[in-house]
């Protein structure tokens, strides 16, 4: 369905999104995770051709077949809520606060579907029970400041809802939230998408919450795609040394915090901190930050290859073990 | 480098011309302003007196940059005293919140309440018209205006963390309020001072023009135009060049009152 | 460890004024922490777990005496914080110190990182040997003492951080409270402020309350856990055993949230 090959986003000179290659198929589950400055908003605003003007594209983004890597922003608004929609981090910052709710989420009907308004007020009220908000019909009445953020949230997700899309994007729908809600919420979004058909693309820092909502995992480090796979099997063997540095920062609440003499335990960690655009390294963008550094990694950049079918990753040590 | 707003480059080429002819009029004028000569009057524009006479004879290039001067130097007296003292009010009110913040903010509104015009009149029928009483009107009026900028932008910042981090480290609120609060508040405070100035221009020309601000001889385009209002019909051209006087000055500072917002605050200029 | 207690919070409650609803009722009241007692040793971490509007900022706040607490005590080396007056407080400040959330706004924008570390010092009433100061605490952080005449904006996320930890421990106190200290941080970067963190702590001796809403964060750190919601302690106890047996189902929501391995 979705099918971007080589995708790379340019800000003059830096690379900040380099050759992203990945399908989406019906009914998938897809984790995008990464740090500050990996990328994976941009990658989600480039599917929904929202990426800045400043931003050259180039490589191949296709939606039903149809290369949208150079489409206009008249051909988008034919794509966006019909085939793609998104669900933003901030759910109070991406509701007009004087629209009440029920307006904000009946507009992309009335708009794409050209639905009169009693047909896009019934299908607004079933698409408010299926995210889970009591009382539809009040609610449909009311401002976004009358509501929680969880409601709120839902409220956004129904609005993505709105013209049926086969494809969702959550930009970090949780990261707002307070865990009871948070937890409910990426429930949701999951359930929506096997119920519906629909692809799911859930990008987020926070692996665990990646790792409840998805099959399916993209890590992306510095604007490369550096290791994917079921999600699983990645978090549990992770090919990648960033992956592996990244899941060992991630403190374990199963383990004591001080040691049999009674001294507090260290956590692993990456050492360094992510360059600026400009100051990327030549090859490799993780090394001079990583623990297994081979003497090639800093001027040659490695290739993404197939560890097996299902996986694999960007590394000079996967190459070089297949080499031997 | 990002490109300066055109309200601000507009504005800063109009003031930089006024100021200029007031500060060169500190040493040299055309033909000395207040020396009469009644041969002369009404005299068309020539080359010993490029705008021509009034009804006295007197110089009117010169006077127009005397007044320049006289302006100037009331609107700087006016903004600075009367600012200052809203500056250290709205600080005062920031700072210790409570009953004092809501004492000094009640006083502000009580003098917005009260018209700069009416203040003036009032201190001219007590202490007799000058352009001093003009200048203390002018200031008391900015003192609330001052007040209110500071008090709101000292609000927004102590609820940063590096205030709390100040109060952590044990100092004090005053001490905190000039090493913390003012110099992150500096830009509105200046913004708002050259929108004032401007105000201040206009409203020294509207007081000399109704006689309660400068005093004969001394030049005032208020008073320029107030004294050419009766010869309107016999030559306009007097009340033309003080007018034009007053509004490049008023459109210039107001300009790059508004061009320093936008560009100190972009928020500003993208909601407008 | 030493027996007396560093730091003793008892019974501490705060209720704040809402906003009136009508001019008839009186205007309603927002309880924001209940009855929050705990007490910590020299070289200990007490973890402090909730979500927002569980009271954990509200308590952090009462602790470092920035607003009066309505009810109970804080009492800091067995003087009670919120009796003392003004000038004995100040003085006793440099004995507790804070880090807060946000990297970007805990130091002030217009001035050099050398003059906001400097400052607890400064207000303290020393003025001797600062540069030499601020260059250790620098040191002790990790960064270099060049750094000292650099503004804020040059500095990472986590540099930031750095920054204000190195502000935080240049009085050499015996307290510190971290506000979420870590959650604005990428996890990369999280990892070394924690280890940072415990760093300091062994060097210096310090008691550490930390406050998140990461469980898992709370969890590498702290010797003991408090976990607050809506303004009441649900449980409290050794880390160890309420992160393996949690006896609140809304603790075992935090740590559901918060494990990797599902």
């Amino acid at each position: 369905m979705i099918e971007l090959a080589n995708l790379s986003a340019h800000f003059g000179d830096a690379a900040a999104l380099r050759d992203v290659t990945l399908t989406i198929q019906r009914g998938d589950q897809l984790g995008i995770v990464g740090e500050s400055g990996s990328g994976k908003t941009l990658l989600a605003l480039c599917l929904m051709g929202m990426a800045s003007d400043s931003a050259h594209l180039t490589g191949r983004l296709s939606i039903d077949g149809r290369d949208m890597a150079r489409a206009s922003e008249r051909d988008w608004q034919q794509l966006r809520s019909r085939r793609v929609a998104m669900v933003f981090q901030e759910p109070m910052a991406a509701l007009n606060p004087l629209r009440r709710v029920g307006d904000t989420v009946m507009e992309p009907m009335l708009l794409h579907e050209g639905l009169s308004r009693g047909e896009a007020r019934k299908r607004a009220l079933s698409l408010f029970e299926e995210v889970g908000i009591p009382n539809p019909d009040q609610r449909l009445r009311q401002f976004p400041h009358e509501m929680s953020g969880g409601q709120r949230q839902r409220v956004l997700i129904a609005l993505a809802l709105a013209c049926n899309p086969a494809l969702l994007i959550a930009d970090e729908p949780t990261t707002a939230l307070d865990a009871n809600v948070a937890l409910r919420i990426t429930d949701l979004l999951q359930r929506l998408a096997r119920e519906r058909e629909m692809a799911l693309v859930f990008i987020s820092h926070d692996l665990a919450a990646v790792a409840r909502a998805t099959d399916d995992i993209v890590v992306m480090y510095a604007g490369d795609m550096v290791e994917r796979g079921p999600t699983a099997e990645v978090l549990n063997a992770p090919a990648h040394p960033y992956t592996k540095g990244l899941l060992g920062a991630r403190p374990d609440p199963g383990v004591a915090v001080r040691d049999v003499k009674g001294k507090r335990r260290r956590l692993p960690t990456i050492p360094g901190a992510v360059p600026p655009l400009h100051a990327l390294p030549q090859g490799c963008r993780f090394s001079g930050r990583c623990p297994v550094e081979l003497p090639c990694c800093a001027a040659q950049r490695p290739v993404f290859s197939q560890t097996d079918q299902a996986r694999g990753a960007a590394c000079h040590l996967l190459t070089e073990r297949r080499d031997d | 480098m990002r490109r300066l707003p055109a309200n601000f480059l507009l504005g800063a080429v109009l003031v930089s011309l006024v100021v200029g002819i007031a500060a060169l009029s500190l040493v040299w004028t055309p033909h000395d302003p207040q020396t009469m000569s009644i041969p002369t009057k009404f005299a068309s524009p020539s080359a010993i007196h490029w705008l021509g006479t009034d009804q006295l004879g007197r110089d009117v290039v010169a006077q127009l940059m005397a007044a320049a001067r006289n302006s100037m130097t009331v609107a700087l007296v006016a903004v600075l005293l009367g600012g200052s003292i809203g500056v250290a009010l709205g600080l005062l009110a920031s700072a210790l919140g409570g009953w004092v913040e809501d004492g000094v903010m009640r006083l502000a509104d009580l003098g917005f309440a009260f018209p700069a015009l009416l203040f003036a009149i009032m201190l001219a029928a007590v202490f007799g018209p000058s352009l001093t009483n003009a200048v203390l009107a002018i200031s008391f009026i900015n003192i609330p205006i001052f007040a209110r900028v500071t008090r709101a932008s000292a609000n927004q910042i102590w609820t940063r963390d590096y205030v709390a981090a100040a109060r952590a480290a044990g100092r004090g609120r005053f001490a905190i309020s000039r090493d913390h609060i003012l110099p992150n508040i500096a830009a509105a405070i200046i913004v708002q001072a050259t929108i004032e100035f401007a105000v201040a221009i206009l409203a020294e020309a509207a007081l000399s023009y109704l006689g309660l601000g400068a005093q004969p001889p001394a030049s005032s385009w208020g008073r320029m135009l107030s004294e050419a209002q009766t010869l309107m019909y016999l030559a306009p051209q007097l009340a033309i060049y003080p007018g034009l006087c007053i509004v490049t000055a008023v459109l210039g500072f107001g300009l790059l009152g508004d061009g320093l917002r936008d560009i100190t605050d972009p928020r500003l200029a993208r909601a407008r | 460890m030493t027996d007396a207690p560093l730091l003793e919070v008892r019974n501490l409650t705060r209720r704040y004024k809402l906003p009136r609803q009508s001019l008839l009722r009186a205007p309603p009241v927002l309880t924001a922490l209940e009855g929050a007692a705990f007490s910590l040793c020299a070289g200990e971490t007490l973890g402090v777990v909730g979500e927002s509007g569980s009271g954990k900022s509200t308590l952090a706040r009462l602790i470092m005496a920035f607003e009066r607490p309505d009810e109970g005590e804080v009492l800091f080396q067995r003087r009670d914080l919120h009796g003392l007056s003004s000038g004995e407080l100040r003085r006793l400040r440099r004995g507790f110190q804070m880090v807060f959330q946000d990297p970007f706004g805990s130091l002030n924008p217009r001035r050099r990182i050398g003059w906001s570390i400097a400052e607890p010092l400064r207000a303290s009433g020393e003025t001797e040997h600062l540069g030499y100061r601020v260059a250790e605490a620098l040191t002790q952080v990790g960064l270099h003492s060049a750094d000292a005449g650099k503004y804020p904006h040059e500095f990472s996320g986590g540099q930031r951080q750095r920054i204000a930890i190195a502000r935080a421990i240049i009085t050499r106190p015996a307290l510190l409270v971290a506000d979420e200290a870590v959650s604005a941080l990428d996890v990369s970067i999280q990892a070394q402020i924690l280890n940072l963190l415990m760093d300091l702590q062994d060097d210096l001796g310090l008691g550490m309350v930390f406050i998140s809403h990461d469980l898992a964060v709370v969890g590498s750190v702290c010797d003991r856990v408090l976990v607050l919601q809506h303004g009441k302690t649900l449980e409290s106890g050794a880390a160890l055993d309420v992160l393996r047996a949690p006896k609140h189902p809304y603790t075992k929501t935090l740590l559901k949230a918060a494990g990797v391995r599902p």
